[in-house]
């Protein structure tokens, strides 16, 4: 198991450099500079400026350089926000944002997996169909439509959450935009789950169970959750990717202060460093959460237990 | 003695009928098809049952809220600009949008998968690895920085989503591709002294075309919502072109003045959704006879 993990974890060196240098020469490809704005600097200025950062060296020249200071846990300064460099920038924003993914992400999970049990134990009962009227809603309302009619129903007119904003320590900041980023990844879990259940309880074993006089409860929880669960498991990988780019427009809507915004806006920037950076965390998270999939994963199905 | 073949006196079936002939029974799904049919012909050719432009200003008429009593019948954006006009603009350019970016999609991994599964082998195992790791990737930073490349351009960076969004197509049309390799009935068209274009005309493609159809249907709306999303963020279309993304957008910035300039295209926008995905599920359901 731990050979396993480390030699994950090893592979995903490649993956994540492979990564780091398409971005890079994608983004210096783009027409345009960080220091190109709507006042125009004096050409010497601008050559103070590109020499300071290195700019004025070959691409190539400083793709090294940048890789250099990756290897000691540098990612860089930051080209717009003058007097941070991206990693304290990275370091403000990623507790915020990381805390409103996990809660949305366990919720999406716990809820998830509950409504899709009891909708594949009530099958085409008034529960089952407003667990699949939910399921269709979470994919076809987007989150840019469902954050601002909640505010304006929940902020504006009944005036019980803050439309948006953040402080530091206090949750009722979170709930809208939790709500928010929860539902598409709860619907589709929720979803999955009620399929693999009712599939699972049609199987022999389950019947097994039944015959031997075992509570519903145990059967569900003791024999049938377990199988049930490998689909919604696998799903999580792409739901975290979910989650993370609903973040950008629901940390933008509720004006939290994670890191969305420097994506979208280093890229319009040109701010080479910063969205290079983003790129990195991002990528790692995800290459992280699919490890951890797949660990599960076996711990849940013993014919997918992973051989290394 | 009148002989006839069995064959003609039963009602004719086959995957095509029954499928047509269970989605025609799913009340939900024929509802969603009407209503996207009505929702494209109002793109169309709603626009010019309005006497408004898109982009002309109407100074008397600024954050109307909507009404049969004038000619704004949506009402009209803080600059005076009419909603009705723009909304289905703007609906048009997000189908369009959808429609092309599936179109690239359905293409490149049609082609994709069928190699992988055709050839099969080492050259299989390779291109599935390809897809493998790409798929572990954040592809919407890809996808924002091609933005920034592609820039203004919108059906070029349509172009591009399609062209990364085609790794489950790659999948889907793989797994059939090798499952239909296998099958006898390939065997026995060959043993028949069917050629190789008539074997993949007649057989493979009627095959492999049920999943795809179904998967085409759910991806116009990723696309759609998709592009929402970029234009919501300032990356898509830009002024004075509008997309139900950009139109949302400053409704949102607007709600408690003017809450209907939030309402109109995110209830368009939603209905859109909810009826590609009801009638992607719902052929689904009709085209794959095990769940009947």
């Amino acid at each position: 198991m731990l050979r396993y993990f480390i030699l994950r974890l090893l592979a995903a060196v490649p993956t994540l450099l492979a990564i780091v240098t398409i971005s890079f020469f994608l983004i210096h490809a783009v027409p345009g500079g960080p220091f190109d704005q709507e006042q125009t600097l004096s050409t010497q200025v601008t050559r103070n400026l590109d020499a300071e950062y290195g700019l004025n060296q070959p691409v190539w020249v400083q793709y090294t350089r940048y890789l250099a200071g990756l290897m000691h846990g540098d990612f860089g300064p930051s080209f717009r926000y003058q007097d941070f460099s991206v990693g304290e920038l990275i370091r403000q924003g990623l507790p915020v944002s990381m805390t409103l993914g996990a809660i949305a992400m366990s919720l999406a999970l716990l809820a998830g997996v509950g409504i899709g049990i009891a909708a594949a134990l009530h099958r085409q009962r008034l529960l089952d169909h407003a667990a699949i009227a939910l399921a269709i809603a979470g994919v076809a309302i987007p989150s840019f439509v469902l954050l601002p009619a909640l505010d304006l129903f929940f902020g504006v007119y009944l005036r019980w959450l803050p439309v948006a904003g953040w402080e530091p320590g206090s949750p009722r900041y979170f709930v809208l935009p939790v709500i928010t980023l929860c539902l598409p990844p709860l619907a589709f879990i929720a979803r999955l789950t009620r399929a693999s259940m009712i599939e699972v309880m049609q199987s022999g074993y389950v019947r097994t169970a039944f015959a031997k006089g075992l509570p519903l409860r145990t059967i569900v929880l003791r024999h049938a959750l377990r199988p049930a669960l490998v689909p919604v498991v696998s799903y999580l990988a792409p739901a975290v990717a979910m989650t993370m780019t609903g973040s950008l427009v629901v940390e933008k809507i509720a004006g939290l202060p994670g890191i969305g915004r420097y994506l979208v806006q280093g890229a319009l920037n040109r701010d080479y460093t910063l969205v290079l950076g983003m790129v990195i965390v991002y990528s790692a998270l995800l290459i992280l959460m699919g490890l951890l999939v797949d660990l599960t994963l076996g711990a849940l199905d013993p014919r997918v237990r992973l051989a290394g | 003695m009148n002989l006839r073949d069995p064959a003609e006196e039963a009602p004719r079936a086959g995957l095509w009928r029954d499928a047509g002939r269970r989605l025609r029974g799913s009340r939900a799904a024929m509802l969603a098809l009407a209503v996207i049919v009505f929702l494209v012909l109002l793109a169309l050719f709603g626009p010019y049952l309005n006497p408004n432009h898109f982009d002309t200003i109407d100074w008397s008429c600024i954050a109307m809220p909507p009404g049969l009593r004038h000619a704004h019948w949506w009402g009209t954006d803080r600059l005076g600009r009419d909603l009705f006009v723009r909304t289905l603009q703007g609906t048009r350019i997000s189908l369009a949008v959808g429609v092309i970016a599936t179109t690239v999609s359905l293409i490149v991994g049609i082609t994709y998968g069928a190699i992988a599964g055709f050839v099969g082998g080492r050259v299989d195992q390779l291109m599935m690895r390809l897809i493998e790791v790409l798929s572990g990737l954040p592809l919407i930073f890809f996808v924002i920085l091609l933005t920034v490349v592609f820039g203004r351009s919108v059906y070029l960076l349509f172009m591009a989503i399609g062209a990364i969004g085609w790794l489950t197509m790659a999948r889907i049309v793989r797994g059939q591709a090798m499952v239909i390799r296998g099958r006898e009935f390939i065997e026995a068209a060959a043993a028949a002294g069917a050629g190789p274009g008539r074997i993949i005309f007649r057989h493979v493609v009627p095959n492999i075309i049920g999943p795809v159809i179904v998967y085409a249907t759910l991806t116009v709306p990723q696309i759609i919502l998709f592009e929402s999303f970029l234009s919501f963020l300032g990356l898509g279309i830009q002024e004075p072109q509008a997309s139900l993304g950009t139109l949302i957008a400053s409704g949102a910035a607007q709600m408690q003045s003017a809450p209907w300039m939030l309402l109109v295209p995110g209830v368009i926008l939603a209905v859109l959704l909810v009826c590609f995905n009801v009638l992607g599920d719902a052929l689904r359901d009709a085209l794959d006879p095990r769940d009947a």
